[in-house]
């Protein structure tokens, strides 16, 4: 699977209140929440994120609460990929269950704000195209590659009927 | 190698002698739980894969605790979905005003919660149940939606990090206090994807009430769970709530750990952790000359009874400073009861609060006491993000209850020593 996009940057700990306020939680139709996805810390993300746009961050990204609207608010600006040093383990989760693939990076903090990248998610591989520069992730574990190949943890469920 | 309690119960319910750090298993799920938030979309998600019945409908909790009262028309349209689904797959345990009060207050008071138990609940705060010895983690709706057709979900086995805490705590000190700490000490992704266990001679002593929080704040470090063995106490908690006796289970002598960090619980004074985040905490001796606007008494964290007990203690007989604004949010229907019958609420009019019905309130942000731009709160609950509790240029303190009502009488956050 390739992916290619531009980064929107973020920092550490950024948590599910600063995704998502807690005043656009009183729905779950995904483009309402879209409205709502960084509405606070970068009020231009959701309506400038094009689609495939990367996002990457520092350590312990998606902190905080369970919510799903997290990912799903994220995914609906068009966002193919996030990139950061580490993730919340419930945020973790909940991405990949929704078919919205991370990357674990410890090189994460070479990209810059606008840089343009090419992953392949099988092999863990970022070509930083403006900077020319290679980086690995770690590779994501069989069972999530499967769930992420199925279009999410629904359609694995179906498919194992 | 022996087995810690954390990884015991997920053998037990993967139907295994033994599991191991970082295998991923398939478990079998003894209570699945959602809120108002979490499970409308979880119960898209089940009505997507086709089941025509839930996998267990004594097994499914379903809580409307976060908006509620109806604050607003969608707020209404999503717990109405809510209770049209409960009533149409005949879900037992679902919980609305008059019964309702915070899930992980309430659930282990209406005697659903076992030691030995797993519980996978919708919120990330349902690793709360830790605290009576079973294994409890919080997932997203999609994870939830799945269970709630099969009854089972996949988990990755974590390492476990030991936390000892020995030595008698000094007054005015609290469970609230020694999670704090530990985050001063490993930070919010000090634990990402691990168990916390929680052991040591201060841990023996500790009430219910205060394990409940340590366990509740576990995921603050980043932790899948938080554990505390069960012991009498717990025995005791279980019986008189009336639930099932569970099974007891303690982590072997030879245990693997990743990591075991010793705390002297005897040197530590009550811990304020300050703005963004849970773990930015200092002694309440060094914050400083903070005002206070506002200050709330309530949350999964810490609205039980013996929450409000030491906190009226602190208010009895005074007055909320000018200018300040208390909130007390009694956790459950049951405690607001006790607190009428003990006198506390009274306490709690007659220096001015506010009493507000159980729910989660303020504590994210949603409704019951918002704060504007610049505003400054001092609060028992568990994040004080940027933005958590209202306008994203207002600013959150976390403290025991003792703490928080000494600041709303002072109009400035103080020890209780102060007063």
């Amino acid at each position: 699977m390739k992916i290619e996009g531009r980064a929107w940057r973020f920092g550490d700990n950024i948590d599910t209140d600063v995704i998502i306020p807690a005043r656009f939680l009183n729905t779950s139709d995904e483009k309402e929440l879209a409205k709502g996805c960084f509405a606070d810390l970068r009020p231009e993300f959701s309506k400038e994120a094009k689609k495939g746009d990367i996002i990457v961050a520092g350590k312990n990204f998606g902190c905080g609460s369970s919510r799903e609207h997290a990912p799903v608010a994220i995914k609906a600006c068009g966002i193919s990929l996030i990139i950061a040093k580490s993730f919340a383990r419930i945020f973790y989760r909940n991405a990949f269950n929704i078919g919205l693939p991370l990357l674990e990076c410890e090189d994460a903090e070479r990209i810059e704000e606008g840089d343009r990248l090419r992953v392949d998610l099988l092999k863990g591989e970022i070509i930083n195209l403006d900077k020319e520069e290679k980086y690995y992730a770690r590779p994501i574990p069989e069972f999530m590659m499967k769930i992420i190949e199925a279009g999410g943890l629904v359609n694995y469920v179906k498919s194992k009927k | 190698m022996g087995m810690t309690i954390t990884e015991k119960i997920l053998a037990i319910h993967s139907g295994r002698d033994r599991v191991s750090p970082g295998e991923i298993i398939q478990v079998k799920v003894d209570l699945a739980l959602a809120n108002d938030i979490t499970a409308p979309l979880a119960i898209k998600v089940f009505e997507e894969l086709g089941k025509k019945e839930v996998f267990d409908k004594e097994r499914i909790v379903l809580v409307p605790d976060h908006f509620v009262p109806n604050k607003d028309i969608p707020s209404a349209q999503q717990v109405k979905f809510v209770r049209d689904f409960a009533k149409r797959y005949g879900i037992k345990n679902f919980f609305e005003l008059g019964d309702v009060g915070i899930e992980h207050v309430l659930l282990p008071e209406k005697g659903l919660i076992s030691p030995g138990d797993l519980i996978i609940g919708a919120d990330s705060h349902t690793c709360t149940y830790g605290a009576l010895g079973a294994f409890s983690t919080g997932v997203g709706s999609t994870d939830l939606g799945v269970i709630m057709a099969t009854g089972e979900t996949w988990l990755r086995v974590p390492e476990t990090i030991k936390v000892i805490f020995n030595g008698s705590l000094k007054r005015w000190v609290y469970g609230k206090d020694l999670i704090l700490y530990l985050l001063k000490e490993i930070g919010t992704e000090g634990a990402i994807y691990k168990a916390i266990e929680f052991a040591g001679s201060t841990i023996k002593e500790l009430s219910m009430a205060d394990r409940f929080t340590m366990a509740n704040m576990a995921v603050e470090c980043g932790a899948k769970n938080g554990i505390f063995e069960p012991d009498e106490k717990t025995r005791d908690y279980v019986k008189k709530a009336g639930a099932k006796e569970g099974i007891y289970l303690s982590s072997d002598p030879d245990a693997e750990y990743e990591k075991v960090i010793e705390i002297d619980a005897s040197r530590i004074d009550p811990q304020v952790a300050c703005p963004h985040s849970p773990d930015n905490v200092v002694s309440v001796n060094e914050i400083g000359n903070v005002k206070i606007d506002q200050a709330f008494i309530g949350s999964c964290t810490n609205g039980r009874i013996e929450d409000l007990r030491i906190a009226s203690q602190v208010i009895k007989g005074k007055k909320v400073a000018d200018g300040v604004r208390l909130i007390v949010i009694p956790s459950t229907p049951k405690i607001y009861k006790e607190a009428i019958e003990e006198g506390i609420i009274s306490t709690f009019l007659d220096a001015g609060a506010v009493i507000g019905p159980p729910c989660c309130g303020p504590c994210l942000g949603g409704h019951m006491g918002i704060l504007a731009e610049g505003e400054i709160a001092v609060s028992t609950t568990n994040r004080n993000f940027k933005g958590r509790m209202g306008h994203p240029e207002s600013k959150v303190y976390l403290a025991n209850p003792a703490v928080v009502a000494a600041s709303a009488i002072a109009g400035r956050i103080i020890s209780p020593e102060e007063l």
